[in-house]
């Protein structure tokens, strides 16, 4: 970390203890922290099948793009969704889902560094894997991995292409949990971008990327 | 603030400042609010469309309920173990290269917010939108300090650029519709001009487009957060723009202002407070996108990250048991949206950050009921209870009221002068710090000396002890009623009455008084009381009843006292087995029963 970090003062310090002490002597009836009882649903009682099904439902809910492919058709489907945008492609992802049509960059500018925003927000696309996706709420999980890349790639890109293998599926949110590692940033997407903000009427696409398209793999 | 810990009670009381207070009295301010006929058209638009739409995907949910008792009381448990969970985050932000900072109240967060941006030597930031930083009026100071402050949210971008107000926690531009806010554009933001249209999908597009280059160029952003994990470090921001993502990914220094009651325990508890939130917020299943970082990450997103823990009252809140539970509150504004009276008056009305029912118990708590006007908020709500039974983490709102209308009645009554004096000295040290730090002349505030405090019985309290005399007793009741006649024989050539005086005129300003009935009810069941009797056995017939409990004599305790209601129960359901049996029968003997099984018969 550089050298010109503010960091807190003595009298921020003084705070902190003041705060402490004030919230202890809050708490003078010390009151007892309830056992949380934990009676949801914890664990899918629903085929795995049936579970995908829901994930492709509540995607298309949202107003994202879902396709199911296999290993065989992916590139193709890739190459369709992509056309002519220059995308960039994190380091980690496997290279045999790209064909050869596709335009791609890698996250390194002139310098050797990894590209600016302003750089980033010159490019048409992205693609990316995920970690896990939640059916019941259909919700992808990106956990910063080398073939999700970093946060930046999925959000200024206009265009998010996302592959969610099968067996990354799950029915519910404690099971998706399970399966992310707070070491590295979490990015949770439920569809494209959207605000209700104007008279509750729903526009996709604001400041994300404004069309996600999902490809099942398996 | 001049709050010293000197070890004496009083001392370390410290309450709330910033936009917390109601500066006229509710019942005011709701008076001019009920005139404005678009705001009231688009509110009531707004609660009815959100309301549904959360009905339908917590209807989903079979485990609804079990989610709301693990919510309530995983923050139950976040209370009770505040100090030892604070220091546990602080040490995990610490030790993955976030730096922390303390701020007792608004004052202090808006200073070290600002010194934190000076000292990157800019002079804009791009902003999440956050009710932390709405409460302790960030966006202000930093203006005074000639810092500018640019909102990402579409709805807190309309309010800004509209030098407006947020009229609601989750939509707080829903009082603007697509009309007025199109004007707003067209007028603040450089380049629109007259294409513009009013399709929000187009006012959407000239947003984003606006904000692009501040997202772009912007090297400081500062985000509240909705949670905070205190065995990880890590924290949570829940949006669904994308404007979230940009201000926490983009910027190099990254300062986030949370409450210190945003905490929760484990990692783990998470996976119920992202089911509780969207849902009862936005009434989606999930919201768009949801950011979760620890510190600083290498080569992913800001360099520096500044955390600033926020007390500003809560721990005057955290001190009261009866009240504390509104610090369970994680804003997802579901109260708001089925509060009838939010409905017809607006968020503005209620002054402060917070509108709603949970605002009418959360101001008044974090600054005291005897700050300000504060105390007008606890009765702007009917009781009705329907805020409780939306509330995602079970906090009793409506009882919270009731306990703070004892509270503020007990003021009134010169019974709580210390807590009193503190309160409104809050109230004129923080106006004071706030002049001096933008060199303006403070505002005037109720000078502690100068509330007039009223020990003398008002007419309201003769009033009640006269009605607590009469209706204590049921003989004195009894002789009151026989005065009906008399009101009945005053009011009917009238139709009722449409006045009265003094300070029961209150009653008659908004409503009429009806003619009395010919006589009380208690007069009507001493006549009437034994056809019950009658009713039971000519429904019954010779149909036996099931015995009513284990066929002892009933006892005394709690248990005997449910076996006995469990025999009722038995009793009814033979009451209605008896009147199902005569009436399939065909042999209906009263008109209700015809209606009620008349279809079977047809």
């Amino acid at each position: 970390m550089s050298e010109n970090v503010t960091r807190p003062t003595d009298r921020e310090q003084d705070a902190k203890a003041a705060i402490l002490s004030r919230i202890r002597y809050a708490l003078r009836d010390e009151p007892a922290a309830p056992e949380v009882p934990r009676d949801y649903r914890r664990a899918s009682s629903l085929d795995h099948a049936e579970v995908v099904d829901m994930l492709e439902d509540r995607l298309v809910d949202y107003k994202a793009n879902v396709y199911r492919e296999t290993g065989e058709s992916l590139p193709q489907r890739v190459g369709q969704l992509l056309g002519e945008a220059v995308t960039i492609v994190p380091e980690g992802l496997d290279e045999s889902w790209i064909p050869d049509s596709v335009r791609t960059v890698r996250d390194r500018g002139d310098d050797g560094g990894p590209l600016t925003a302003r750089e980033l927000d010159g490019l048409g696309a992205v693609v990316t894997s995920s970690t896990v996706s939640c059916a019941e709420t259909g919700t992808i999980f990106l956990n910063s991995h080398p073939d999700e890349g970093r946060r930046a790639l999925s959000l200024v890109p206009d265009h998010h292409v996302c592959v969610v293998p099968l067996d990354s599926v799950v029915e519910l949110i404690p099971e998706a949990f399970e399966r992310v590692s707070h070491d590295r940033p979490i990015t949770m997407i439920s569809g494209p971008s959207a605000t209700s903000d104007i008279e509750l009427e729903r526009v996709e696409g604001v400041h994300g990327p404004r069309t996600l398209d999902v490809i099942l793999l398996g | 603030m001049t709050v010293v810990d000197l070890g004496m009670p009083g001392t370390r009381i410290a309450y709330g400042s910033g936009n917390l207070y109601e500066e006229t009295p509710f019942p005011e301010h709701a008076r001019s609010e009920l005139g404005n006929q678009q705001m009231r058209a688009n509110i009531g638009h707004a609660t009815h469309t959100i309301r549904a739409k959360r009905g339908r995907v917590v209807g989903e949910l079979p485990d609804w309920q079990d989610l709301r008792d693990a919510g309530s009381a995983i923050k139950q448990e976040v209370g009770a173990r505040l100090p030892e969970l604070l220091e546990q985050f602080e040490a995990n932000v610490t030790a993955r290269g976030g730096i922390v900072h303390w701020a007792r109240n608004a004052a202090e967060a808006n200073r070290i917010v600002t010194d934190l941006v000076r000292a990157k030597g800019v002079d804009e930031i791009i902003k999440v939108k956050s009710m932390a930083t709405q409460e302790i009026g960030l966006n202000e100071h930093l203006e005074g300090q000639g810092i500018k402050s640019h909102e990402t949210d579409l709805a807190e971008l309309i309010v800004q650029l509209g030098d407006d107000k947020p009229s609601h926690i989750l939509v707080p531009a829903i009082h603007k519709n697509r009309d007025e806010i199109r004007e707003i554009f067209s007028r603040r933001m450089p380049g629109t001009g007259k294409t513009l249209t009013n399709e929000p999908a187009v006012l959407a597009e000239a947003a984003r487009t606006y904000l692009r280059e501040k997202f772009l160029d912007t090297t400081v952003a500062v985000s509240g957060a909705n949670f905070g994990i205190a065995e990880s470090g890590t924290l949570t921001v829940v949006e669904s723009e994308g404007n979230g993502r940009m201000c926490l990914t983009l910027p190099k220094t990254l300062i986030t202002v949370m409450g210190i009651e945003k905490l929760l325990p484990r990692f783990a508890d998470l996976e119920v407070f992202t089911q509780l939130l969207p849902r009862s917020s936005t009434g989606e299943r999930m919201n768009p996108y949801t950011s979760m970082w620890t510190g600083v990450a290498e080569g992913d997103g800001p360099e520096e990250f500044h955390l600033v823990l926020l007390d500003n009252g809560r721990s005057a809140v955290l001190g009261d048991p009866d009240g504390r539970s509104a610090l369970h509150c994680i804003r997802c504004s579901a109260c708001l949206n089925v509060c009838p009276v939010y409905e017809h008056a607006g968020g503005h009305a209620y002054g402060s950050t917070y509108p709603g029912p949970i605002g009418a118990i959360l101001s008044p708590q974090l600054t005291g009921v005897a700050a300000e006007q504060n105390n007008s908020l606890p009765y702007a709500s009917s009781l009705c209870g329907r805020c409780y039974e939306v509330c995602p983490v079970k906090i009793d709102i409506p009882s919270i009221l009731v306990h703070l209308r004892d509270e503020d009645v007990r003021t009134k009554h010169g019974e709580r002068d210390d807590a009193a004096a503190q309160q409104r000295s809050t109230v004129s040290a923080a106006r004071e710090a706030e002049a001096a730090a933008t060199g303006a002349q403070p505002e005037p505030a109720e000078h502690p000396d100068r509330v007039k405090k009223s020990r003398v019985p008002s007419e309201m309290d003769v009033l009640m002890k006269g009605a607590g005399v009469v209706m204590s007793s049921g003989k004195r009741m009894a002789l009151a009623e026989k005065a009906l006649p008399l009101g009945r024989g005053a009011l009917k050539p009238f139709g009722g009455a449409k006045w009265l005086p003094g300070m029961v005129g209150g009653w008659t300003q908004e409503r009429d008084i009806p003619v009395p009935p010919s006589q009380s009810f208690r007069n009507w069941w001493r006549k009437h009381g034994e056809e019950t009797e009658q009713r039971v056995a000519r429904d019954l017939g010779s149909t036996a009843l099931a015995p009513s409990g284990p066929g002892e004599a009933p006892s005394s305790s709690l248990a005997g006292h449910i076996e006995e209601h469990a025999g009722w129960g038995a009793e009814a359901q033979a009451v209605i087995r008896a009147r199902a049996g005569q009436s399939s029968g065909g042999e209906s003997t009263k008109s209700s029963d015809a209606t009620s099984t008349g279809e079977e018969q047809a």
